[in-house]
């Protein structure tokens, strides 16, 4: 049985904001069923009493000490922005939103 | 149907989850400033614009400041704990998730104790997490926005990665008529403690303290019903507010059989009342999962000790014995505080101001205006310094009850410190002996038959007189030395 459903893949897409073709939610749901289930087998010889990795490295508490450090100038932040307006970065509205 | 008629048939259920805005000098992941009022765009970096390849790195002092708040509110810390990405679309996080905690928060299992009506109440908080604010989004187009036929967002990324701390209450049952004031009482409480610690400004108006309300009815006996979310409630008055309409407006729908659907719901500031959002994703749509920048926190017990020690008075030990030195009733105590007037009472009184003149201004002329004008007290249009200097003049005889409360009026309006304000409008209390016994031989001219009676022993009479006087000298001399001033030139003192 494949471990991912068409709808899974519509709903993921939705969340994602991508607009997905028939055709391609077809065949994405085949890509995610062949990864998840090369993921699967990693399951099956996790050995009862093995935490789940997050981290690789064993480490805790790295941090940084609260000392500004400098920002990039307002025209460097938008420089890679596809459009923007009044030193501020322009996307299309998201709708149902509030104003 | 009133508020008090649907008590009588549904118990609300109350929750409330704050988001504080840490004082941070840089943002939680990056060294960005987090100055209030930049230039858009101009405290980012790669970090917190997700520029590809950028790495995170924990701010030590907001892990420091959630720990305090953590354990200002009894709570337990964690000895272990992750930061998770909850993963959402929306332009406001250039990342397209935000870093917050999840199922391992860095604080749990506390609790507050607020006073409402002379009534403990214990509210239980369930987590406190830390996380990052997001950008400012400003939606222009349609009819409201700045450039007409637009739909479209503009986004400023100076508060995105700001710290922010999140504390959940457990669900509050039992309140009944009285959640909306517990829920107010609550966040005051909250926010005193915060600042107390000096971690956050806590300003509800400016946003770096911002509060969601989740309400849900239910009948006698019955399970609690469907919550509703309701954001955007920026001020403690909005606060109780909130609660107040949206028990209402859940209880018409019950009322006519209809269900509450689970949903985000946003305070309206101009009517009091709630409009539905967007439909809430649930949290599997969020995809959380164990952040993988950023490395484990495990708070080193030896720290959180220090810290628990360092902790500084609680509020409410505080008002206790700011109550003994004022010499005040715990209602009179508790109405300052619900009032949010407790610090600048207080700084009034450091300022030079008796306890009882203090109190007088704050709870009085400023706490009616703040309430007229719909803004905290702090915003009501005096400092703490200027109401100090208004009650010196009063206490040496300058100006009098009436003459003060007008400068006041001009304070607030922005004319400038009082001694200026009273210079400006003329209004000083008249000392001058010979103006006032001008005025008050006047009074006693015009109006022998009472001027008689006081001759004859009835000094009650003097009232009359003394009302004249003011009026010639249009409320600009001091009551009490007019009519001294009567008495003696008639024989009676």
């Amino acid at each position: 049985m494949a471990a991912i459903s068409r709808e899974e893949v519509a709903h993921l897409a939705r969340l994602s904001r991508l607009a997905v073709t028939e055709e391609e939610l077809d065949r994405f749901a085949g890509q995610f069923d062949v990864i998840l289930q090369s993921v699967a087998r990693v399951g099956e010889v996790a050995a009862d009493g093995i935490p789940p990795t997050s981290h690789s490295v064993p480490l805790t508490n790295v941090y940084r000490e609260d000392v500004p450090t400098p920002s990039l100038t307002q025209e460097a932040a938008l420089s890679g922005a596809p459009d923007a307006y009044e030193g501020r970065f322009r996307v299309p509205r998201i709708l149902d939103e509030e104003e | 149907m009133s508020y008090e008629d649907v008590l009588t048939r549904y118990e609300p259920v109350i929750g409330l989850e704050t988001h504080v805005e840490l004082g941070t000098k840089t943002k939680m992941f990056c060294g960005c400033k987090t100055d209030f009022g930049a230039e858009p765009n101009t405290q980012t970096c790669p970090v917190c614009l997700a520029l590809p390849g950028a790495l995170p790195v924990m701010n030590r002092a907001a892990i420091e400041a959630t720990i305090q708040i953590g354990l200002a509110l009894n709570c337990d810390i964690a000895e272990w704990c992750r930061m998770a990405r909850k993963n959402y679309f929306y332009p406001d996080m250039p990342k397209n998730f935000q870093t917050s905690q999840y199922d391992e928060p860095l604080c749990v299992e506390g609790y507050v104790d607020v006073t409402v009506d002379g009534k403990e109440y214990r509210i239980g908080i369930e987590r406190v997490h830390i996380e990052e604010d997001t950008g400012k989004t400003l939606h222009v187009g349609g009819a409201t926005g700045r450039i007409h036929g637009a739909t479209e967002s503009l986004v400023d990324y100076n508060r995105a990665g700001i710290p922010l701390v999140e504390i959940v209450t457990k669900p509050v049952p039992g309140l009944g008529a009285l959640a909306p004031e517990v829920a107010k009482a609550y966040v005051a409480e909250l926010r005193d403690i915060v600042r107390a610690l000096g971690v956050s400004d806590v300003r509800m108006e400016q946003g770096s303290m911002r509060c969601d309300v989740n309400t849900s009815l239910n009948l006698p006996g019955d399970d609690w019903g469907t919550r509703t979310e309701t954001k955007n409630v920026n001020s403690l008055r909005s606060v109780e507010r909130a609660v107040r309409s949206e028990i209402i407006r859940q209880a018409g729908i019950l009322d006519d059989g209809g269900k509450i659907f689970q949903e985000t719901r946003h305070f309206q500031e101009t009517t009091g009342d709630t409009r539905s959002g967007r439909s809430k994703e649930t949290a599997t749509d969020y995809r959380y999962f164990p952040e993988p920048d950023l490395v484990p926190i495990a708070a080193d017990p030896v720290w959180v000790t220090s810290l628990r020690e360092a902790l500084p008075e609680k509020p409410s030990v505080k008002r206790a014995r700011l109550r003994e030195e004022w010499g005040i009733s715990e209602s009179d105590m508790q109405s300052a505080a619900n009032a949010g007037a407790v610090e600048l009472i207080e700084e009034t009184i450091a300022a030079g101001a008796s306890p009882a003149g203090a109190r007088k201004w704050w709870l009085g002329e400023l706490a009616r205006r703040s309430n007229e004008l719909g803004v905290e007290l702090s915003e009501a249009g005096a400092t703490p310094v200027q109401v100090a200097e208004l009650q010196k003049l009063v206490d040496d005889g300058k100006l009098n009850d009436k003459l003060a409360r007008q400068v006041l009026e001009g304070v607030v309006a922005g004319e400038g410190d009082p001694a200026a304000v009273m210079a400006s409008r003329g209004l000083e209390v008249v000392n001058d002996t010979g103006a006032l016994t001008a005025a008050v031989d006047e009074a006693i001219a015009a109006n022998p038959d009472i001027a008689a009676k006081i001759r004859d022993g009835k000094v009650a009479a003097a009232g009359a007189l003394v009302g004249a006087v003011m009026k010639t000298t249009r409320g600009q001399a001091d009551a009490k030395t007019v009519r001294d001033l009567i008495l003696e030139r008639l024989g009676a003192s």
